[in-house]
C-alpha cells in the first residue's frame, strides 16, 4: 500500500510550494485574465505575426502562405531560394504538423534528424495542415512557410540536438515571471515539445542562467546525446529577450500568455509563436510553484500610467531572481 | 474578482429543486428509492396507427384481461376525437373506436397496466363443441397429414405431448411431410389445422414478449392448447413447451387483432416499461394523475418513456467522465467520445463490447495504415475509414453469425463516425507522438467507458435516473461544482512529485 502513495506528492506539499494545477490555471488565470475574444490573435499564427511585425517586434521571415489546396504545387517554386525553411500550419496545436526542412536539393527535402522527404510527402504534409488535421476541432487552415532561423549556434552548441532551442517566457500581465529553455533531443525528433522528449531547462530571469533541468518531468543535468552539462548555459542579450517577450501584453491583451522566443544569429531575439493556454512543465524545469510570483503581479496596485516593458522587466528581474538547483 | 455568492446559491437552489422533487415523487407517487426485487408492475401500450380515407372509422382491438401471471391493474385509451367504448364478447374484451370524419394519417393509444401475480385468478372459458372445424386438405396435404398425426400420435399420450410432438415435426426442417404443409400455410396455422383434424381443442393467440423498455414490438403468433382443464400455451418456434414467464397473452378472441374500417395501412405496436411499485401505490398514482397537470416523463407515451430511459443515463456518464477529467486527470481521446462507446456497451454487453471496439478499431488502424500512403485529402480519407469501419463490422457480424456467435450481431450498435474519428485521430497520434500515447489515450477512453457502462447497468443509477428527474438537478450541481475546483488532480500529484521533493 505505502508504495502506491509513495508515488504521488502530497497536495500540502505541493502548495506550500504554490506549484499551480491544470484546473486553477483553467479556472483561476486562463479563464479570468484571457479574453476569449483575443484567442484568435494568438491561435492564428499568421494573425500573431502581423500584430507583433505592427508592434515592432522581429519574427521570423515570412516566405509565403499555402491557402488553397490547388496552390500546394507552388511550394517548390515558392521556397527555391530559401535553403531552409519551416511548414506551419496557421492554427496548429501544441507544435503539431510543425515541418522543419534544412536543406534541399531537386526534390529532396532533408529534415533536422536527416531523413528524407519527397517531394510528395512536402505536399501531402501541407495537404492535411489544410484540410486541418492539426487545428482545434479540425476546422480549414492555411500552412505558414517561414525562413528557417539561424539559431546562436556560438551560445547554444551542445544543448540541443538537431533543432531549434526555444525559450518559453510565462508573460502574467505584462510581466515575465517563469522561462525556460526547450532543447531538442534525439527523442524528440528535433522538435521542441517536453511530452515528445525534449530538454526543458529553467531560466533565472534575472540572468537568463540555467536553474535547473528536466526530461519528461524528471530532473536532468546534462543533455542526453550531446553529453554537455546544462548547469553552464547562458541566454545570451536576456534583458532585450524579455522586453520583447513581455510586449506581448501589449501586442495581445492576454493576461496569461506564453511567449516563444528563438535567438537568430544575426536578428537577435525573436517572437516565434504566442500561446495562450501554456503548459505547466515550466515549473518542474525552474523547480519552483508558479503560484507565489503570479500572485506577487496580482498584489501589485494598478497605477494610472500602466508601467511600460522595460519596468515591467526591471520589476521581475528583482523579485523573481533565484539560486541555480545544480 | 467577481462574487462566488450567486454560484454556490444556483447549486444549491439545483439540489433544493432536486431533494424536493425526489421526495415529493417518492411520497405523492410511491416511487420507492431502491428498486425493489418485486418490481413487478408492467405498462404495455399499444400504439395504432392507420390512414383514414375521410368517411367514418371505426377501429377494434382486442385487448387482454388477466389471466395466468398476470392481473390487469387498470387499462386507458388516448385519442382525440373518438368515441370508445369497451365491449364483451364471446371472444373476449375488445376496445371499439369510432368517428364519423377522419381523413390522414392517424394514431390512437391504448395503454394498460398489468401486476405480476403468480396467484391471479383467471376464469377459464371452456372451448365449446362448435369451435372445433374439421379442416379439409387437398390429397397430397391429406397424406403428409396423416403420418405427421400417425408420429405423433405413437409418440405421445395427451393431448399436450401430442402437441409438443406436432410442432417438434414441423421445426425438423429434413421432414418432408412437414415441409409439405409449411409451403402452404404459415406454422401456427399447420399447427392449429393439424389440431383441430385430430379433434384437439386449440385457438392461435397473440402474445407480446415483455422485456423492459422495448419500443415497437410486434405482435408474435402463438397457439394455445385444451388439456381438458385448462389452455396450454405453445410457441409454435420452440420445440420445449415451457410456460414463460415473460409473455402476456394480448389477444385470445382467435378472430382477429385489429379491425379498421374507413382506413387503411393499419398498423399495431407494442412498447412497454416494467415498474417497481406495489398494485395499491399504482392505483393511488393513477388517482393523482388524472387530477393534477402532470408534467413529468412518464405522462408521455411509453415509447418516449422508453427512449428516456437511455437518454436519462446519459447525464450519469457526463458526470464521470467530468470526474476523471477534472479530478484524476486521465486523458482520453475526445471528450465525449467514452460515453457513447459505454451507450455501445450496453446493447452489446461488456465483454462482447470490449473485443468489438478493439477489433473495430485496431483493423480500422491498419487500413487507415495503407490510407496514409495514398496521399488523400482529409475528408475523403476519414470517409474512406468510416466505410472501412461499416465492413469491418459487416465481415465481423457474418462471421460471428456463421459460427454460431449471436454476441456478434450486437457489434451493429457502435457509432460509426464516432469510432471512424477516433481511428483517424489515433493514427495522427501514433505517427507523431508514438504508440506509446495511442495507448494511454486509448487505455483511458476504454477505462473510462467501462466505467460508465458499469454505472449504466447499476440498477440502482437506472431506477434513480429515470424514477426520480431530480436525480438530475443533482448530477447537474455536482458538475458545476466540479467545473468550480481549481486543486491539484491526482495525476498532477504525481507529475510534480519531484518538485515536492526538491
Amino acid at each position: 500500500m505505502f508504495s502506491v502513495f509513495s508515488m504521488f506528492a502530497s497536495p500540502q506539499k505541493l502548495h506550500a510550494k504554490g506549484v499551480m494545477g491544470m484546473n486553477k490555471r483553467n479556472g483561476a488565470y486562463i479563464a479570468r485574465y484571457n479574453d476569449r475574444s483575443k484567442y484568435p490573435l494568438v491561435d492564428d499564427k499568421l494573425k500573431t505575426k502581423i500584430i507583433a511585425q505592427a508592434h515592432g517586434a522581429t519574427v521570423p521571415k515570412l516566405i509565403g502562405v499555402v491557402a488553397q489546396q490547388a496552390q500546394v504545387k507552388h511550394i517548390h517554386e515558392m521556397v527555391k531560394h530559401w535553403p531552409g525553411f519551416v511548414i506551419k500550419p496557421a492554427r496548429g496545436s501544441g507544435g503539431k504538423g510543425i515541418l522543419v526542412i534544412i536543406s534541399h536539393k531537386n526534390g529532396i527535402y532533408i529534415k533536422p534528424s536527416g531523413q528524407v522527404i519527397t517531394e510528395e510527402g512536402v505536399e501531402r504534409h501541407i495537404g492535411n495542415a489544410l484540410a486541418g488535421l492539426f487545428s482545434l476541432g479540425g476546422k480549414n487552415d492555411v500552412a505558414v512557410v517561414e525562413n528557417l532561423i539561424k539559431f546562436d549556434d556560438v551560445a547554444f552548441d551542445g544543448y540541443s540536438y538537431d533543432g531549434v532551442p526555444d525559450i518559453r517566457v510565462i508573460v502574467f500581465k505584462g510581466y515575465p515571471v517563469m522561462a525556460m529553455m526547450r532543447c531538442s533531443t534525439a527523442e524528440s525528433d528535433g522538435k521542441a515539445n517536453l511530452h515528445q522528449g525534449a530538454v526543458g531547462v529553467g531560466l533565472d530571469i534575472a540572468t537568463g542562467r540555467a536553474v535547473r533541468a528536466v526530461q519528461f518531468d524528471h530532473p536532468v543535468t546534462h543533455h542526453p546525446d550531446t553529453g554537455k552539462a546544462l548547469n553552464g548555459l547562458v541566454v545570451p542579450n536576456w534583458q532585450n529577450l524579455l522586453t520583447l517577450a513581455s510586449s506581448a501584453w501589449e501586442m495581445t491583451g492576454l493576461g496569461y500568455v506564453g511567449a516563444d522566443m528563438v535567438l537568430d544569429k544575426e536578428d537577435g531575439p525573436m517572437v516565434l509563436e504566442l500561446n495562450a493556454r501554456p503548459g505547466l512543465t515550466i515549473q518542474i524545469a525552474n523547480g519552483a510553484g508558479l503560484l507565489p510570483r503570479l500572485q506577487n503581479v496580482e498584489a501589485l496596485a494598478i497605477p494610472t500610467r500602466y508601467p511600460c516593458a522595460d519596468e515591467r522587466v526591471a520589476y521581475a528581474t528583482q523579485q523573481f531572481a533565484v539560486k541555480a538547483q545544480f | 474578482m467577481t462574487s462566488r455568492v450567486p454560484f454556490y446559491f444556483l447549486i444549491a437552489i439545483l439540489v433544493i429543486i432536486g431533494v424536493t422533487l425526489s421526495i415529493m415523487r417518492h411520497q405523492d407517487y410511491g416511487v420507492p428509492w431502491a428498486p425493489s426485487e418485486s418490481r413487478q408492475v408492467w405498462d404495455i401500450e399499444a400504439r395504432i396507427e392507420f390512414v383514414a380515407s375521410g368517411g367514418p372509422a371505426k377501429v377494434s382491438l382486442a385487448v387482454p384481461h388477466t389471466q395466468t401471471g398476470f392481473t390487469l391493474v387498470s387499462d386507458s385509451a388516448s385519442s382525440s376525437g373518438y368515441g370508445l367504448s369497451y365491449i364483451n364478447t364471446d371472444t373476449g374484451r375488445r376496445a371499439e373506436w369510432s368517428i364519423r370524419h377522419a381523413k390522414g394519417a392517424q394514431t390512437i393509444y391504448y395503454k394498460t397496466q398489468f401486476l405480476v401475480d403468480p396467484q391471479a385468478s383467471v376464469s377459464i372459458i371452456p372451448p365449446a363443441k362448435k369451435d372445433l372445424l374439421i379442416p379439409t386438405f387437398s390429397a397430397p396435404q391429406q397424406a403428409a397429414v396423416d403420418a405427421i398425426i400417425a408420429q405423433a400420435m405413437e409418440r405421445s399420450a395427451d393431448s399436450i405431448t401430442f402437441s409438443r410432438e406436432l410442432i417438434k415435426q414441423l421445426n425438423d426442417l429434413d421432414n418432408q411431410n412437414a415441409s409439405l404443409m409449411l409451403n402452404d400455410f404459415s406454422k401456427v396455422d399447420a399447427i392449429s389445422k393439424l389440431l383441430a383434424s385430430s379433434n384437439v381443442y386449440s385457438k392461435t393467440v397473440g402474445v407480446v414478449e415483455l422485456e423492459d423498455g422495448r419500443r415497437r414490438q410486434s405482435i408474435i403468433p402463438m397457439i394455445e392448447v385444451w388439456d381438458g382443464n385448462v389452455w396450454k400455451l405453445f410457441n409454435p418456434e420452440s420445440n420445449e413447451q415451457r410456460v414463460q414467464s415473460n409473455v402476456l397473452i394480448w389477444d385470445e378472441s382467435n378472430v382477429s387483432l385489429l379491425d379498421v374500417m374507413g382506413g387503411k395501412r393499419s398498423k399495431v405496436f407494442y412498447s412497454m416499461i416494467s415498474q417497481g411499485i406495489t398494485p395499491m401505490m399504482a392505483s393511488k398514482r393513477k388517482v393523482m394523475a388524472d387530477r393534477l397537470l402532470n408534467f413529468s416523463i412518464h405522462s408521455l407515451p411509453l415509447e418516449e418513456q422508453a427512449m428516456f430511459k437511455t437518454i436519462m443515463l446519459i447525464p450519469i456518464g457526463a458526470l464521470i467522465v467530468v470526474f476523471l477529467r477534472v479530478l484524476i486527470g486521465l486523458k482520453t481521446s475526445g471528450t465525449f467520445m467514452p460515453v457513447l462507446i459505454a451507450v455501445a456497451f450496453v446493447q452489446t454487453q461488456l465483454l462482447p463490447g470490449i473485443i468489438g471496439f478493439l477489433l473495430i478499431v485496431g483493423t480500422g488502424l491498419i487500413i487507415r495504415g495503407y490510407l496514409s500512403k495514398l496521399n488523400l485529402l482529409l475528408v475523403s480519407r476519414i470517409s474512406a475509414v468510416i466505410i472501412a469501419v461499416i465492413l469491418i463490422i459487416s465481415v465481423f457480424t457474418i462471421v460471428s453469425f456463421n459460427i454460431g456467435l449471436t454476441q456478434g450481431l450486437t457489434i451493429t450498435f457502435f457509432p460509426m463516425i464516432i469510432l471512424s474519428w477516433t481511428i483517424e485521430r489515433m493514427s495522427i497520434l501514433w505517427e507523431e507522438e508514438g504508440a506509446k500515447e495511442v495507448f494511454m489515450q486509448g487505455g483511458g477512453s476504454l477505462f473510462t467507458a467501462v466505467l460508465i457502462y458499469l454505472a449504466m447497468t447499476n440498477p440502482y443509477v437506472q431506477h434513480v435516473t429515470f424514477n426520480f428527474i431530480g436525480s438530475q438537478f443533482i448530477i447537474l450541481a455536482a458538475i458545476l461544482l466540479l467545473g468550480n475546483y481549481t486543486g491539484y488532480r491526482l495525476l498532477e500529484l504525481k507529475r510534480f512529485k519531484s518538485l515536492a521533493e526538491s
